[in-house]
């Protein structure tokens, strides 16, 4: 906590702000009659779900909105300068001098075909000059150092595909602070990554803005990040703000009941009391030895193999919940495919009750695709945007010589399990919200009658508010229906919630495995203990 | 905000509209339904026998009797454009549809059958390393010249950019997860294919079928021209280019007005193209919903 800024002059005011939609947008305004203040050396969380005008705030102040959105009324004062008023060729002077952005996609708010010292000392040429070429290669160099990157020399000369994402983060926040802005607007600048690095990167952004006396207004959905990161808290919704105060107060106290909805709904990372199991029986799936590597051959092969599962094996016994947690590149997703079957394993055995299918050719794995079923990541993606939602639904049962007529009944018995009106059969998947089209994968996958259901990031994407709903579907239908469940996911929080048993994953191995509630109390290997040490830790109100 | 996607009935009814109010597409079907309805209508359009020599009637001038001028040999240049439109017309909606609807099966099968990929794209890029001109010259000379020959001649180029864009489009379509949910139904191999895979390259093979179309006429004037397309009896823009070519420091009207048709057929094919690209890509579309 800083505190002590509140007597300073701001650095962003914003006041009354009012940016229209489009005609025919679901509201008449992306942001409406929006007040607040960023003031010197102090961090200001911006919170809400997705169409809350957070991201278009920040565009606003950055002067990068599209073109069919233009603010209808309000101020926006930077440092006592209307960048509403101001004309192109001051807008870009101040951009990258007086105030910067962190976007949130690392991979591609850089330029791919220019190495990295060449886009920091661009940002330097552009706006003040900073003397000859060599000072400019020496201040690149301290930025490097000062975003705490190795070997500033040689990264200098990367490109940066050749970076990891914290890197690329990093490098992307050396060019923010190239101009020692006043102001500097991160817009979920750690959604893309790992929570291990997540903790490096704000961590890496607090000492930097003490450091710097820099105001940082911080975009985000995550009460995770807030509780880490503000000194204060803006909630909003539909545009408005709804509640501003203290990270304490807002945290610990929250006035507004959408506040305390948002808040409650966020998962904890404190498993609830084991649910009762029968005693374990034969595994529904069994998975033994799993390996696939990727390349190495091909016409023109002899590239590189990577090796993406390593040996993996694993039971899930018919009605568990098993998680299997793990960062991006750690194997998971992977792991869920070759069970499915989307990818071809390389070697080893996928029991699934007593059939071999891992090296089964595809011809012959059809009987066999009924019996596990995916739910994917992106509910935007995974519903054909052409084929109404009944036609979605009983395209599996018909391929398996259900008539029309019994897979309509179905398909209707199925919505109402997922809570969703029988009306949606005749409607196309763009009418829906992203949770209720996780909700009609979801029906689709049970429609099938599988055996098995992978979950692979299945709430990821989703809202916290909506996540919650989701996860308290899938409970309610795993108990009703004795469901087998794989959930694959990233987040600690939510395979806490929702998993019996818990799979540790790291670079294509299982490194700990054990029932969820003893691992979260003991957990033994150092890698499980740093990821639960850089999950974000919550201090709130108790809902 | 998530950017909804429209489906196939909304995105017809909502892309029509606006397509048919661009002013290129306006002026593109205009003159693409007056040079069709002249090639249909070509007997009761006041035209003459386009092969008719009228000796004494050489290289006149356009005038009452000859609107467009007579040629070399005295024929009725205003009766041999109009019927050489038949030809124009056939050969680059022939030429377009052959090589959009073969292009598309050696696509999607090269897009979707790993296996054959490697083979089938690589024969697609021995093809279009071959230089089109040169292969329909070559075609012609061994099996006659004729419109049959010249439409092979000419699509035969032309599948491997279809194949190409349809590969593509097939290969970031096959890793949605709406696919991989079908495969995971159990969903047979043809049925994914027409069903979830197909209906994402209507729209990219329209665009492209409308610029085959064009290259395709242009290609057809030029072989006609060269003396190595359609035979001389049968007028064809191209030819009746070619057979004013010796007199046109005196008769410059035998090339002009077949010049102009092609030019402007050409241009408005592919202006057409231009606007259907724009209607039928969603991140455009509304852009030109906004012209209105």
């Amino acid at each position: 906590m800083t505190g002590a800024s509140a007597s300073l002059e701001p650095v962003l005011s914003i006041t009354g702000l009012t940016v229209p939609l489009p005609r025919g947008a679901d509201r008449a305004n992306a942001i409406e009659g929006l007040s607040l203040s960023v003031g010197p050396n102090e961090i200001v969380c911006v919170v809400g779900e997705s169409g809350s005008g957070k991201s278009v705030t920040a565009s606003a102040v950055m002067g990068l909105l599209p073109p069919n959105l233009a603010p209808s009324a309000g101020q926006i004062l930077l440092q006592g300068e209307d960048v509403l008023k101001v004309g192109p060729a001051r807008l870009r002077a101040l951009r990258g001098s007086r105030m910067a952005m962190v976007f949130q996609e690392p991979m591609t708010a850089l330029n791919p075909v220019l190495k990295v010292g060449d886009q920091i000392a661009e940002m330097l040429e552009a706006h003040s000059g900073r003397g000859g070429r060599e000072a400019r290669r020496r201040r690149v160099l301290d930025l490097l150092g000062d975003v705490h990157l190795p070997d500033p020399p040689s990264l200098a000369k990367a490109y940066p595909h050749q970076l990891s994402g914290g890197q690329r983060q990093r490098v992307m926040i050396a060019m923010a602070l190239a101009n020692d802005p006043a102001l500097i607007i991160a817009d979920e600048p750690t959604t893309a990554l790992d929570v291990t690095t997540q903790a490096q990167i704000l961590k890496l952004l607090k000492e930097l803005q003490a450091r710097r006396n820099a105001g940082i207004l911080f975009i985000t959905h995550d009460f995770g990040v807030v509780s880490q990161i503000a000194d204060r808290v803006v909630v909003m919704q539909k545009g408005r703000l709804v509640e501003e105060g203290s990270v304490d107060d807002v945290l610990t106290r929250p006035r507004d009941p959408y506040t305390r909805m948002l808040i409650a709904a966020v998962p904890r990372a404190e498993p609830p009391p084991p649910r009762p199991r029968s005693q374990p029986s034969a595994p529904i799936l069994a998975v033994r030895d799993l390996t696939k590597t990727y390349g190495g051959r091909g016409l023109f092969g002899g590239g590189r193999a990577v090796t993406a599962l390593d040996g993996v094996s694993l039971a899930l016994q018919p009605g568990e919940t098993l998680g299997i947690v793990g960062e991006s590149g750690s194997g998971k997703s992977t792991l869920a495919r070759c069970v499915a079957r989307f990818v071809d394993p390389t070697a080893g055995h996928i029991r699934i009750g007593g059939d071999d299918i891992a090296l089964l050719p595809t011809r012959e794995l059809r009987p066999y695709r009924r019996r596990v079923q995916m739910v994917f990541q992106d509910p935007y993606r995974s519903l054909n945007p052409r084929r109404t939602v009944g036609q979605s639904i009983i395209e599996g049962p018909m391929n398996y010589g259900l008539s029309k007529e019994a897979a309509l009944a179905r398909a209707t018995r199925l919505l109402d399990l997922v809570h969703l009106d029988a009306s949606a059969l005749d409607r196309y998947p763009h009418e829906f919200s992203g949770g209720q089209r996780q909700r009609i994968a979801i029906a689709r996958a049970l429609a099938m009658e599988p055996d098995v259901l992978i979950a692979d990031e299945a709430v990821s994407a989703l809202d916290v508010s909506v996540q919650r709903q989701v996860l308290e579907l899938l409970e309610d239908i795993r108990e009703r229906l004795n469901l087998s469940i794989l959930f694959i996911t990233h987040d600690l929080r939510v395979a806490a919630r929702l998993c019996d048993r818990l799979v540790v994953m790291l670079g294509g191995r299982i490194v700990e495995e054990g029932a969820t509630a003893a691992l979260f109390a003991n957990p033994r290997h150092a890698y499980t203990q740093a990821l639960f040490a850089a999950a974000p830790k919550l201090r709130f109100a108790q809902a | 905000m998530p950017s909804p996607i429209p489906s196939p009935l909304a995105s017809r009814l909502a892309t029509l509209p606006p397509v048919l109010r661009h002013p290129g597409v306006l002026f593109g079907l205009a003159v693409l339904l007056v040079v069709g309805f002249a090639a249909l209508a070509a007997p009761f359009l006041w035209t003459g026998d386009p092969i008719l020599l009228r000796p004494r009637l050489r290289l006149k001038p356009p005038s009452s009797t000859a609107w467009l001028g007579t040629d070399a040999y005295g024929r009725d240049v205003w009766s041999r454009v109009v019927y050489g439109a038949r030809v124009s017309l056939a050969i680059g909606f022939s030429v377009a549809t052959a090589a959009v609807l073969i292009g598309l099966v050696i696509g999607l099968v090269a897009g979707y059958l790993r296996r054959l990929d490697a083979v089938v794209m690589r024969i697609m890029d021995g093809l279009m390393a071959i230089p089109s001109i040169l292969l329909a010259i070559a075609m012609v000379t061994l099996s006659g010249a004729g419109i049959g020959t010249v439409i092979v001649a000419i699509a035969i180029p032309e599948i491997p950019r279809v194949a190409r864009l349809v590969r593509s489009v097939v290969l970031s379509v096959r890793s949605e997860p709406y696919v991989e949910a079908a495969i995971g139904a159990g969903t047979r191999l043809p049925m994914l294919l027409i069903r979830h895979v197909l209906p994402n390259t209507i729209a990219p093979l329209i665009v492209q079928g409308t610029y085959v179309c064009a290259s395709a006429i242009l290609t057809e004037a030029i072989l006609s021209f060269l003396g190595a397309g359609i035979p001389t009896e049968i007028p064809s823009w191209g030819n009746i280019m070619a057979e004013g070519r010796q007199a046109f420091q005196i008769a410059p009207w035998v090339i002009l007005f077949p010049g102009l048709c092609v030019a402007a057929t050409v241009l408005a094919v592919n202006i057409i193209g231009d606007g259907l690209r724009d209607a039928l890509d969603p991140r455009t579309a509304r852009r030109v919903g906004a012209l209105r």
